[in-house]
């Protein structure tokens, strides 16, 4: 009986209890309801939830809202997502978003050791940016990589590696989502991002260099000189020579090469082609040159067929080889 | 009991090892490499192009604005080219390269010793022959001086401060100008308190530098209003706020400036340079830097040309020693290393600390153990490890919250950790974060 | 030309003498004089109590940093060593070997390490380690064997009680004061050279102090905790004794019995878990001091200082945060 009667008073206050604390928590909820878009829980869903701040709002769900708020997103976009994320969030919105090229980060030094002597010895808190602060670097290339590993550190994707030979950052291709981190945290802007290219072939000038020829070449064996070797012999106008240094515009850029052989550094890399095999295969490039200087008028007009175009052009290429 | 101030400071070994040495003076160098920039404010512009010939004294770059600074060729000859090149700093900045063909000076200038004592000059003409000699704090800080003496309406001031403190170890170059160039101090002060029309003026030196003290308090008699104020030795007493607040008992508030108290605060360099600027009609083309190192052969006091590459400073000395690990310009507390010893002497160039190589390796970090000492020695008052802290996680307005922009960057935070963490490496970080912040603010 | 590669790093370019290591064996050298009056009075089983807590906590710490977290090898910098001592001084000098063990893997383990290491702790782990053994072996714990002068016989000793057991017995039992005064074994004098009762370490108020002023003269400690908390307590259980002087007991009993000086002059002193600022130190040794007296009166426990500095741990980083030492230069408040 004693037992009975505490088991049933327990079992009263605690749902009495219960019962009490639930009212209070209903209350408070509709009391202090915030109404919010549910598309943008939707949206928030889609979105791959690495909150890297690639797009430049706090977090997903940041961009969430700023997405379900923007009148056109065009200047929306998710790098980690891609195209498919941000179609599939425009057609919760109904709205349009145009189609942009997937990107990748590339490392514009090839500085290791071997090319660049180093001058002097940094003695501090291993982090580029601290060191950047200190002076101009442990060489005597006042532009180039420090080595210290600061865009390893601000990637969430795992997508950047010190090489330890070369002291140089390696950039993983299948893991970069092109989320700008490692861009923005580079104290001498040597990453940047640039458009993956057909079959993830790239041609760039990797070096930030922007000395006069003399003491670049000093400096460093494969540094940009300023030449403008590469300006005169490419035939798409995609180099331009600014302050001693090259930069290949990767939207005019055809791949055709040329510039690569031109370069008297060995300043311009190209990423991703099937090996050159010496002379016999010499002929390729000229003849990809060709057709893609036939297809430049379409390009203007139309970026889609010149992607098609494109990958024809890149098909014929592998099977002329 | 001496003056100091009261909070915080340490006080690391003085090793002034060229203090008992005169002055002594560089052979004129073969190729001067004059910085066009060697003070804080708007930089100054080139007035001279490839092959031009200057002489010694020749304008060469004008001030770029009110808060600027003139440069002059330090010696004659042809103009080489204008270049980026390396400075102290350890990043390239525009210099003017002059190939040195003899030291013909320019008209007027009076380059005899006689002592000119007589002031004639208006403090008007004081304060323009001053801007017009290019004339910079030369403790190191090379704000322009003209600027720190035009008081702005509304404010006023009662006291100029001449800071003889020489806090850093190793340095002695002002110590060895106050015994060389009392007179010219002495004058160059009394000029200062014409051009801002004051009637007195503190000169503060630390008490190890006694036979200075002893020196100047004998002379300053001949000039009126002039005191000389021995201090405990305690570093940063150097340091402006600190100065002040050791001498007059006046606190500079929080993110102000020394004339907000009525002081103005001159190094015994700069009066020198004031003395042969408006009596001499000199302009600032040379300084004295100090070569210093418990290594080095004999370490000295030379009066060398801005300009002349600290390698043959160190020529003069009896060459870099073997086992140099680090060149620093500047005293081994506030100074900058140096990545190569081709950088030029500057007008901040107040010495050159050479350090063997077991002197030169920093303390492997490891753990803050919250010791508190790092508190206890900031003479501003700040928490370096917490500052720290903050600024690794790059939360900048917070930082600008703790009063970081208050710094002085002296150094006794990460002197004085025995976790040997780089503290000051890290607020520094955070010092040009907030202030580009603030900057941006602005706009 | 030189060719040596010159080193760059930013200023200052020197820094004084001091470093971790010095300051922990610092602390170990102020704790040598209690340490051989431990040994004075508890014979071998003082040095035994230590080898064991030192040898365990050297262990913990290294297999940890080097099996789980990877590390360097941080056993040199003294503070395992440190933690081992102050453990050993806070137990029986009869307690089995293995729950020193366990002690010791609780105080570097989950007290330090799980923290980080050195310096992220926010608890002081000798301390973690204390009042875990006082709470998981409480018989093991409190059965103090009586002293003997030198010897070193490892027979197994009489008991007994603390002054500070003893007491809290005879006023619960209803006894006044004045007469478990009379009845207690042990007088004044025998407190403050350490003839009575206890851990190994806390036993003699003598050498404790002996040991803090050599602390506060190498600037290891400041003097504002160890005053706040002896200050507080001496006046807590001053106004108590005042009020009636039979049922509590006078201030000197309270500061020279049980933990106090150990706890007041090396525990609460623990850089890593003590404010920064002295203003911060006072609020921290008066909490300490308030909370001690309490659990000594009122708690259940005869004994309270390892609780109370482990409470007032927890409010350090409050502490540090709302006490800021005073801006240069900072704008003062029209009047």
């Amino acid at each position: 009986m004693n037992n009975m009667e505490i088991i049933l008073y327990t079992l009263l206050s605690l749902s009495g209890l219960g019962i009490i604390l639930a009212l209070i928590l209903y209350v408070v909820a509709q009391r202090f309801k915030v109404v919010e878009d549910p598309r943008i829980d939707e949206i928030d869903e889609l979105l791959p939830g690495a909150n890297c701040g690639g797009c430049g709002y706090p977090g997903c769900r940041g961009f969430a809202e700023a997405l379900v708020q923007a009148d056109s997103l065009d200047d929306f976009y998710c790098p980690v997502g891609g195209n498919e994320t941000m179609k599939a969030a425009a057609s919760i919105l109904g709205k349009e978003v145009a189609e942009k090229e997937k990107q990748v980060a590339v490392v514009r030094c090839q500085g290791s050791p071997e090319h660049r002597k180093k001058t002097s010895e940094y003695d501090g808190p291993q982090s580029c940016i601290l060191e950047s602060k200190t002076y101009s670097g442990d060489s005597d290339c006042p532009y180039a990589c420090l080595g210290l590993g600061d865009c390893v550190e601000a990637c969430d994707f795992d997508a950047i590696h010190m090489n330890p030979e070369t002291h140089l950052p390696e950039v993983i291709e299948a893991n970069c989502t092109a989320c700008n981190a490692c861009v923005e945290v580079c104290p001498h802007d040597i990453i940047e991002l640039r458009n993956a290219g057909k079959k993830s072939r790239r041609i760039y000038v990797s070096c930030v260099n922007e000395d006069k020829g003399g003491p670049a070449k000093k400096a460093c064996d494969v540094a940009c000189i300023g030449c403008g070797k590469c300006v005169k012999v490419c035939a798409f106008d995609a180099i331009t020579l600014e302050n001693n240094l090259a930069y290949i515009d990767y939207e005019k850029c055809k791949l055709c090469r040329k510039c690569v052989d031109e370069c008297p550094t060995n300043a311009i890399v190209e990423v991703n082609f099937p090996p050159k095999k010496k002379k016999t295969e010499k002929k390729p490039p000229p003849d990809k040159k060709e057709t893609e200087k036939k297809s430049q008028p379409k390009d203007n007009t139309n970026q889609a067929s010149e992607n098609e175009q494109e990958q024809q052009n890149s098909n014929s290429d592998e099977t002329k080889a | 009991m001496l003056k100091t101030f009261p909070k915080g400071g340490v006080h690391p070994e003085e090793n002034k090892l060229s203090a008992g040495n005169g002055i002594k003076k560089m052979p004129l160098p073969k190729q001067v490499i004059v910085p066009v920039s060697q003070h804080i404010g708007a930089p100054a512009q080139a007035v001279v192009k490839r092959g031009d010939k200057v002489k010694t004294g020749t304008l060469i770059a004008k001030a770029g604005g009110f808060v600027s600074s003139n440069a002059h060729s330090p010696v004659s000859g042809k103009v080489k080219k204008i270049d980026n090149m390396m400075d102290a700093a350890g990043f390239k900045k525009p210099c003017i390269i002059i190939d040195t063909e003899e030291d013909e000076w320019e008209e007027g200038i009076d380059t005899s010793n006689d002592l000119i004592k007589d002031i004639n000059a208006t403090s008007d003409e004081i304060r323009n022959k001053i801007a017009d000699a290019g004339i910079v704090g030369l403790g190191g800080a090379t704000f322009p001086t003209h600027v720190k003496l035009s008081i702005p309406d509304g404010k006023s001031i009662d006291h100029i401060i001449i800071n003889g403190a020489e806090c850093e170890p190793y340095l002695t170059s002002d110590h060895r100008v106050m015994l060389e160039k009392g007179h010219q101090i002495l004058i160059g002060t009394q000029l200062l308190m014409k051009a801002t029309g004051v009637s007195k003026a503190i000169i503060g030196i630390e008490n190890n530098k006694r036979d200075a003290i002893e020196f100047l308090t004998n002379i300053a008699k001949e000039y009126d209003g002039i005191h000389i104020q021995p201090l405990k030795v305690q570093y940063p007493q150097g340091g402006e706020k600190q100065l002040i607040k050791a001498l007059l008992n006046r606190e500079v508030p929080s993110g102000g400036l020394p004339l907000d108290i009525g002081c103005v605060v001159q190094n015994v360099g700069t009066t020198v340079a004031v003395y042969e600027a408006v009596q001499k009609n000199k302009p600032l083309i040379e300084r004295v830097v100090c070569v210093t190192g418990k290594s080095v052969k004999e370490p000295c006091n030379l009066v060398a040309r801005i300009g002349t590459p600290l390698s043959e400073l160190i020529e003069e000395v009896g060459g870099l020693p073997e086992d140099t690990g680090k060149v620093i310009s500047g005293g081994p507390m506030m100074g900058k290393a140096v990545s190569t010893t081709d950088i030029p002497v500057t007008k901040g160039t107040s010495g050159i600390t050479i350090f063997n190589k077991i002197e030169s390796k920093r303390g492997v970090a490891t753990n803050c153990i919250r010791c508190a000492r790092c508190l206890s020695v900031c003479p501003v008052g700040l928490e370096p490890y917490h500052l720290k802290n903050i600024s690794e996680n790059e939360d900048w307005e917070m930082l600008e919250q703790e009063h970081v922009m208050d710094c002085i960057e002296c150094g006794s935070c990460s002197y004085t950790c025995p976790a040997n963490v780089p503290l000051l490496d890290y607020v520094r970080l955070g010092k040009a974060n907030v202030s580009q912040i603030i900057r941006s603010r602005k706009k | 030309m030189n060719t040596n590669k010159l080193i760059v790093s930013q200023s200052p370019h020197v820094s004084d003498k001091n470093s971790v290591q010095k300051i922990m064996y610092t602390v170990l050298i102020a704790l040598i004089p209690a340490f051989l009056v431990s040994v004075y009075f508890f014979g071998l089983d003082a040095i035994r109590v230590q080898v064991i807590a030192i040898a365990s906590c050297i262990l913990v710490e290294w297999a940890i940093q080097k099996f789980l977290i990877k590390g360097n090898n941080t056993i040199p910098d003294g503070s395992a060593i440190l933690t081992g001592v102050l453990l050993a001084f806070n137990v029986p000098s009869n307690l089995p070997w293995w729950i020193i063990v366990i002690g010791a893997i609780v105080a570097i383990g989950i007290g330090k390490m799980s923290f980080g290491g050195l310096g992220k702790n926010p608890f002081n782990p000798a301390l973690v380690g204390r009042v875990f053994m006082l709470i998981s072996f409480p018989v093991q714990m409190t059965s103090w064997p009586k002293v003997q002068v030198l010897n070193f016989a490892m027979t197994d000793a009489e008991t007994g009680a603390t002054p500070l057991a003893i007491m809290k017995e005879g006023i619960s039992n209803g006894e006044p004061v004045s007469q478990i005064m009379n009845s207690m074994p042990t007088s004044y004098a025998d407190w403050l050279t350490g003839e009575m009762g206890g851990s190994l370490g806390e036993i003699s108020a003598l050498a404790l102090i002996i040991g803090g002023i050599y602390l506060v003269w190498k600037k290891v400690i400041t003097i504002h905790t160890p005053l706040a908390i002896f200050g507080s307590i001496a006046l807590f259980t001053g106004i108590l004794y005042l009020i009636d002087p039979q049922s509590f007991a006078d201030p000197a009993f309270h500061l020279l019995t049980g933990g106090v000086m150990l706890g007041a002059i090396y525990m609460a002193t623990d850089m890593v878990t003590s404010p920064m600022v002295p203003k911060g130190m006072w609020i921290y040794g008066i909490g300490i001091g308030v909370i001690t007296v309490l659990i000594r009166v009122w708690g259940a426990y005869p004994e309270g200082v390892s609780f109370a500095i482990l409470i007032m741990n927890a409010f350090v980083p409050l502490i540090n945060r709302s006490m800021k030492p005073k801006l240069f230069g900072e704008k003062k408040k029209e009047k």
